[in-house]
């Protein structure tokens, strides 16, 4: 089989340097790029309907749309891989879990391979909360003003199994903290080995690394929950 | 432990204080009228059972009365425990603090008073240790429900707040995550 | 608006006029020095739990200290009430969550005393060793992070270091590192595996002489001296009229410790000393803690080294589970392994107060049966909770800064305090 293959003269310029410089694009540029954007827009599962689909843009439009998209989104993936390997975790232990969690800060499973070991003691400072422990009615109210407290963007980990869903008590006294808090990554156990925890860490880390969004309210499609709206 | 004969030798000191003496699995018990209950653990710490280490109660329920309190004594010179308890019921459960005579009561008599109503007069601060201040019910009691929450997470929240607003279904009754008890629990 | 609660109005009409007239006028007019309240907590960077504590300054010095707890109340007793005896020592192991094993070991010696069960001796024994294992390993963590409130924060890396090892071990035993349900009403679960013998002689090789290096890097700290040596010192009278047991009443002089004093679980058998302190300050209850260290390592070694041979649970088949190989070929200990499964065994009425020696103290756990398969009151007598009443005396009239010295040598654990 004749494979048939076409090679661009040497010096050909690519589109975005023929838009520099004022020259039309060649006639197979656009559908390529538009075929890109289409199956980036596919995996990333956004959906746009009507006029807003690159295939009907054309020209100065596809530009825009072609800058807007490509440039930010290499820009957004710079910043959140730089805050993916960059957690601040809230010093924060309430209970069993809060054993493991020094464990997986010390010597043998050292968080601080990954850069994650400087527990910052103030909500201000930090970026991480690990939800080490049982959370009890009394604490709840607490930890939100921890939480709120935390500039955006934030994470919160659910370590153990007692503040993901209640655990092994599941009465009068506690509260899971999905209740009162948005929570990105449930760790299991009772008491969840450090080993475990990293594998929860790391996980929210490749979160943040795939998302360039770093607002949890566009991932869980929770704008409008705000308590106090920007636009109110 | 004081033995039966012991036992009863340490009933007749206290007169008419003491109810009743048991001896079992090699530990004494003396349940005392509640009212002298101040009077029994002085007399008794001058017998050498200077060292209360535990204040805590008990529900009785459905027998009357109720309410039990039990003082844990220890004395240190002769290495023995003695149990002192008293009951008190439900509509009147008014019992005499000891923590002026014994410091150490302080924390647990509230712990007693949280999570069973007990109420210890002249105790210096008698407020809910456990439970948050305004937590209305004791949660100890043998009728207080466990309890217990619905869990969602946050990426069902949706889902699980649309799914409770529709109504209870047919087959979920309105608890897409199932599995946990609603507040009003099981109590089996 | 919400209601003002009761404690509210009450917390904003405390008297001070007692403490005030303490507060002396600083010269000139209208120069007056107020007494300050500061809330130190719930959330804070010296690692020992949720505790808040209300303390009222006067400058740097302490003059009185409130602490609030309930912010980890688990409603640890209410739950065991509504499960099987033998169902609710994962739910109690889980009480003072740095030492598992003694919280499983209160309950279960209730029970026992109430079922007249008799632990074998190698059962005794294997409890002995992980017992006091998880001194040692308790006393780490204390020790870690007390230097981490100090300042010194290698010590806490290099004590995780210890605990790494030890975790091991239990992880060998038992299968889990923590709240490891390995102690069963009649003995222990399971016999220890092939090779952990060995793996536990390294580590008692090596655990001296690692607690000899913290002792030296700690002992000879200008810093660690100057905060320890003096501060918040508290006579043994005191003390027991608090309710304090413990390395804190040993510190002081009193050397009562339930090991010695009322053997339980075979303690009589074994050879070892009781650190006492002499003056009660903070510097007291370090030497004591990491002295005990030394004499839990003895216990061990004598404990291994004298290990009997035969079960391990008793064999009582309406207590215990029968072993898997039977269920093939016995019907009784199918139908003894399916009702203790289901339903658990049946304890008669009755209550028992059983005390042992933890690192924080006595612990006890009080059990009321009423003949039915599920306890009627589960009660931990817990150490830390009445011990903390004892840091309002111990850090009045002192700095604030050795009330975190205080607070870090008290040694709170939470989950005890507040179940």
């Amino acid at each position: 089989m004749e494979v048939k293959r076409e090679r661009l003269e040497p010096g050909a310029q690519s589109r975005a340097q023929r838009t520099a410089n004022g020259l039309p694009a060649l006639p197979g540029q656009d559908e390529l790029k538009v075929k890109e954007l289409n199956a980036h827009q596919l995996l990333r599962g956004d959906e746009l309907t009507g006029a807003n689909r690159p295939a009907h843009l054309e020209g100065e439009e596809l530009e825009r749309y072609v800058h807007e998209r490509v440039l930010l989104t290499t820009l957004d993936k710079t910043v959140a891989w730089a805050r993916s390997n960059s957690f601040f975790p809230l010093g924060f232990g309430l209970a069993c879990c809060a054993m493991e969690q020094f464990h997986a800060a010390g010597p043998r499973l050292d968080i601080a391979r990954f850069g994650f070991e400087a527990f910052r003691a103030s909500p201000r400072q930090a970026d991480l909360i690990i939800l080490a422990g049982r959370v009890s009615i009394k604490m709840a109210p607490i930890i939100r003003r921890l939480y709120d407290q935390m500039l955006e963007p934030k994470w919160a980990i659910s370590m153990g199994a007692c503040c993901s869903s209640m655990g092994v008590f599941n009465n009068y006294a506690l509260v899971p903290a999905d209740k009162f808090m948005p929570v990105d990554v449930h760790v299991p156990g009772c008491p969840p080995r450090p080993e475990a925890l990293m594998h929860g860490i790391m996980k929210l880390r490749k979160l943040v690394q795939d998302d360039p969004d770093a607002g949890w309210r566009e991932r869980y499609d929770a704008v409008g929950t705000e308590e106090h709206p920007l636009n109110a | 432990m004081p033995d039966t004969p012991g036992l009863e030798l340490l009933a007749k000191d206290l007169g008419d204080a003491a109810i009743e003496t048991v001896y079992f699995r090699q530990r004494g018990t003396i349940s005392v009228d509640p009212a002298k209950i101040r009077d029994v653990l002085q007399t008794l710490r001058g017998k050498g059972y200077g060292f209360l280490a535990s204040v805590h109660g008990v529900d009785h329920y459905p027998e009357e009365p109720r309410l039990g309190v039990l003082y844990e004594l220890i004395d240190m010179e002769r290495v023995d425990r003695l149990t002192v308890k008293l009951r008190v019921p439900t509509e009147d459960p008014k019992v005499e603090s000891v923590t002026s005579d014994w410091p150490t009561a302080d924390h647990q008599e509230r712990e007693v008073y949280d999570m069973f109503g007990v109420v210890f007069e002249g105790h210096p601060d008698l407020r809910r240790i456990l439970m948050p201040e305004d937590y209305e019910g004791h949660p100890q009691r043998r009728d207080f429900p466990v309890g217990g929450e619905p869990v969602i997470f946050t990426r069902d929240e949706r889902k699980w707040l649309e799914a409770r607003e529709a109504g209870p279904g047919p087959a979920s009754q309105g608890r897409p995550e199932g599995g946990n008890p609603g507040p009003a629990g099981p109590r089996e | 608006m919400p209601t003002v609660s009761d404690y509210r109005k009450r917390e904003e009409n405390i008297d001070l006029s007692s403490i005030d007239s303490q507060v002396e006028r600083a010269g000139g007019e209208g120069e007056h020095e107020e007494l300050l309240t500061l809330n130190f907590g719930p959330h804070h960077p010296a690692t020992h739990g949720v505790l808040r504590l209300m303390v009222t300054l006067q400058g740097e010095v302490v003059r009185d200290l409130k602490p609030v707890i309930g912010y980890v109340h688990t409603g640890i007793e209410k739950t065991a009430e509504d499960k099987a005896y033998w169902k609710a020592i994962p739910v109690i192991e889980r009480m003072d969550y740095l030492s598992y094993y003694f919280n499983a070991m209160a309950y279960v010696g209730a029970v026992e005393a109430l079922l007249e069960v008799e632990v074998p001796s190698r059962g005794q024994y294997l409890r002995v060793i992980h017992l006091e294992l998880n001194r040692i390993a308790s006393h780490l963590i204390w020790l870690g992070t007390s230097a981490l409130d100090l300042g010194a924060v290698s010590i806490f890396l290099y004590c995780l270091r210890e605990r790494e090892l030890i975790l091991d071990l239990f992880e060998m035993s038992s299968g889990a590192r923590m709240h490891t349900r390995y102690f069963q009403v009649g003995g222990v679960i399971e016999d220890i595996p092939k090779g952990w013998e060995a793996k536990l002689r390294e580590f008692l090789k090596a655990m001296p002489k690692r607690a000899d290096e913290y002792g030296a890097i700690l002992n000879s700290n200008e810093i660690v001296l100057q905060r320890l040596r003096g501060t918040c010192p508290l006579d043994a009278k005191t003390l027991l009229g608090l309710g304090v047991t413990g390395p804190l009443l040993r510190a002081a002089g009193n050397p009562w410790d339930l090991r010695k004093a009322m053997p339980y679980s075979s303690y009589g058998d074994f050879d070892f000393k009781i650190p006492v302190g002499t003056v009660g300050d903070n510097y007291d209850r370090f030497a004591v803690r990491l002295a005990e260290i030394y004499e839990s390592v003895k216990i061990v070694e004598q404990a291994i080294d004298a290990l009997p041979e035969g079960p391990y649970i008793t064999t009582d088949r309406k207590v215990a589970l029968p072993p898997r190989h039977e269920l093939a070929t016995s019907m009784e200990a199918l139908i003894h392994h399916f009702k203790l499964v289901t339903e658990g065994f049946r304890v008669p009425p009755g209550e028992y107060y059983n005390a042992i020696e933890s690192p924080r103290g006595e612990l006890a756990c009080y059990v009321r049966s009423d003949g039915s398969s599920k306890p009627a009151r589960v009660h931990m007598r817990d150490p830390s909770f009445v011990n903390l009443q004892a840091l309002a005396d111990m850090s009045k009239g002192n700095y604030i800064a050795d009330m975190i010295a205080t607070t870090a040598m008290l040694d709170p654990i939470l989950g005890g305090i507040d179940r």
